[in-house]
């Protein structure tokens, strides 16, 4: 993929809080619109945005109690891609150690949760997940389509 | 900014459909279990959650629609899902949870099939 350009950037810096998520799919939402996406691929990406800000209020512990999110429009003389980051600095975590869920083992087992990575993956075009120790950062893109 | 979920249920003579307006997450997905599993102890063993007023769910709130697949699965019964947005409907499949629970475009389409399947409580 040639390197783009960025035609259009947002940053969002949400407390982690309850129902928080709700307002980085919005944002997720004008930016998908504004590059004249279509409509089920702008729902896809709003719910992949609340997915990876959901894995940050739940899992991150972030000692600044923040999520941070940067919607990015990337392109040449159009609007080709749209890459959101989702940045927390919280404890980390490993991602080869997650073990992909399946509906098999999530029946019998007690904790049914674990669901979000699989979903952004599936929702996206593409996830990256970074982490260490001083945060996790998920960089998710996908095509105008 | 915590968006509420409505519940509505129509009792029909061999099912019972839920029928949900707003955002399912934790809250809201504990809240369609209660509903639930009360049903399930009026002897429904069939339930339709018709999804028509959910345009956005999160993984915790399906998390607890698996618990009442499972339950379902405990007592022979059905749980199955109708009018999903089409995100919704990818986001089951991509689980694997369309495989445990029915997907029907529409409710009379749901009922005409499930009420075959059904017992009356």
């Amino acid at each position: 993929m040639a390197e783009q350009a960025i035609l259009r950037e947002v940053t969002l810096t949400l407390p982690l809080a309850p129902d928080m998520e709700l307002a980085a799919g919005k944002t997720a939402t004008a930016m998908a619109e504004l590059m004249s996406m279509g409509a089920d691929r702008i729902d896809e990406v709003r719910m992949a945005v609340v997915e990876a800000c959901i894995n940050a209020i739940e899992h991150s512990h972030s000692p600044d109690q923040k999520v941070e999110l940067t919607f990015e429009v990337l392109g040449g003389r159009e609007p080709e891609i749209l890459r959101i980051t989702v940045r927390d600095a919280g404890v980390g975590f490993s991602p080869g150690d997650v073990q992909e869920p399946t509906m098999e083992d999530k029946l019998k087992a007690r904790r049914k949760r674990g669901w979000g990575l699989k979903i952004m993956k599936g929702l996206m075009d593409d996830v990256e997940i970074r982490s260490g120790s001083n945060g996790t950062m998920i960089v998710m893109t996908k095509a105008r389509g | 900014m915590t968006e509420s979920l409505k519940l509505t249920v129509d009792r029909r003579d061999a099912l019972a459909v839920i029928h949900t307006e707003g955002y399912i997450n934790n809250q809201s997905g504990e809240e369609i279990a209660r509903v639930a599993y009360l049903l399930i102890e009026e002897r429904f063993t069939t339930l339709l959650l018709n999804l028509t007023g959910t345009k956005i769910v999160n993984s915790i709130g399906i998390s607890i629609l698996i618990e009442i697949i499972e339950k379902m699965l405990e007592i022979d019964g059905k749980l199955a899902f109708c009018c999903l947005t089409p995100t919704i409907e990818k986001t089951f499949h991509i689980m694997g949870l369309a495989q445990y629970a029915a997907i029907y475009p529409d409710e009379p389409s749901a009922l005409a099939d499930l009420s075959g399947l059904a017992a009356a409580p």
